[in-house]
């Protein structure tokens, strides 16, 4: 039975590892979002990794997602499941800004 | 009456203040005209001294542990050492914002607990954006802004000079600079509207009220108006941190004045890809850190500001690296 219960762990773990969208990094250093504009597809998810010494926030301009403080080497995830444009900028640095296209 | 002193900028005098910012400058505001001492000329003000002195300290950055200074706890224990060692002892201490690195209770406790140690009892607030991260400042109002207005502005008068702190690190529009915003600005309005002109005004908020460096977000968007309603004064005191580094202006009646960071020091504008901590060898970071004593002197309605670093006696590695060219 347990053997079983892990086959079933294994299988389900690789399916939805199959499943799952690519995956699109978006870096912060230096107080600037790198690459700044990125064109994805639609359901991509972008992870945004800080590698400053302070803490960033990823918010966006409009309400649509909005992380918590981004400590160093932490990041913030964000699904896209709607096309459209989506302008961010860090909320603690507002002369960091970056775009996600989504298509 | 200090009208007669407001007729122009002393501004021979202002460069030599910026050439010593580095180490402990004596800097007399007198209406706008700013006179400059050197560090060895410190007794001429002290045989000045009136009744009254605080001292600013700023960005303490509480739970910061990266290169640019891995003990930010034991810094900030050096600075209140200081003001505990300072020959009168200040009426209070403003800090000007980031007291936290990243608005953790922890980190402010730890920032209480170091306060606890200093012989001045009262300490004032304004928050940095490092103290309002995830909860919009609530935490940081429960804490320390129990009797302020909006987002934790407020004014109280001690010795006849109008304090004001400004809140200009919430709600920042994309793109945009630091922001004290609508209803800020119309509460200073009428709060400073009772007052006479000869009153002598001390204004601080955590980034700078004045156009630093607005590539690094170092500026507010909405200075000039709060400036407005304080140009019929004849003594403007601006005191802020958020650059951690010194940096003076005098216009008109305005005296603008940046402190020191008690953890790390940030890079002069545009000499760095960005404005994040600079790394410097350990034995160099004492000279870059450092307080703020201001000294009211009676009667003459003037501000003598003294930056000083954290280290005792500065020697000549750190007058060049810390001063301002």
């Amino acid at each position: 039975m347990k053997r079983l219960i892990l086959v079933l762990a294994m299988l389900t773990g690789t399916l939805s590892l199959a499943q799952s969208p690519p995956s699109t990094t978006v870096t912060i250093d230096n107080f600037t979002f790198s690459p700044m504009t990125i064109e994805v597809q639609r359901g991509a998810t972008i992870k945004w990794i800080n590698k400053d010494d302070i803490p960033h926030v990823v918010a966006s301009t409009a309400g649509t997602f909005k992380s918590r403080a981004i400590d160093t080497d932490g990041s913030f995830v964000f699904t896209f499941t709607e096309p459209g444009t989506y302008e961010y900028y860090c909320s603690v640095h507002p002369k960091m800004t970056g775009k996600i296209v989504v298509k | 009456m200090d009208d007669h002193f407001s007729d122009g900028i002393d501004r021979r005098g202002f460069l030599k203040c910026m050439a010593w910012a580095g180490t402990a400058t004596v800097c007399i505001l007198q209406g706008g005209v700013l006179k400059s001492f050197a560090a060895e000329d410190m007794h001429r003000i002290k045989a000045h001294k009136g009744d009254f002195a605080f001292v600013q300290i700023s960005d303490s950055h509480i739970g910061f542990n990266k290169a640019a200074n891995p003990d930010v706890t034991a810094t900030l224990n050096h600075a209140i050492a200081k003001i505990n060692a300072l020959p009168v002892q200040p009426e209070f201490i403003l800090h000007t914002g980031d007291l936290s690195h990243l608005s953790e209770p922890g980190e402010f406790d730890t920032l209480d607990q170091a306060l606890k140690s200093g012989k001045t009892g009262q300490i004032f607030y304004v928050p940095g954006e490092h103290d309002v991260l995830n909860d919009n400042g609530a935490q940081y109002r429960e804490r320390y802004g129990k009797n302020t207005k909006g987002d934790g502005w407020y004014s109280f008068d001690k010795n006849g000079i109008h304090f004001i702190g400004l809140v200009n690190v919430m709600n920042l529009k994309a793109g945009g600079l630091g922001s004290l915003g609508h209803d800020q600005l119309a509460w200073l309005q009428d709060d400073v509207s009772h007052l006479k002109a000869s009153t002598p005004i001390v204004v601080f908020a955590h980034i700078p009220l004045w156009s630093v460096y607005p590539d690094w977000g170092w500026g507010t968007d909405d200075s000039a108006q709060a400036l407005s309603y304080l140009k019929r004064f004849g003594s403007v005191t601006v005191l802020n941190g958020h650059i951690h580094q010194v940096m003076q202006k005098v216009e008109g009646k305005v005296s603008f004045h940046t402190a020191r960071s008690t953890a790390f020091p940030q890079p002069e504008p545009g000499k760095a890809a960005g404005p994040g901590p600079m790394k410097v060898p350990p034995d160099q970071l004492a000279g870059l850190l450092g307080v703020t004593d201001v000294n009211f002197i009676r009667g003459k309605h003037s501000l003598a500001i003294v930056d000083s670093t954290l280290e005792e006696t500065p020697n000549t590695e750190t007058l060049r690296h810390g001063g301002k060219e």
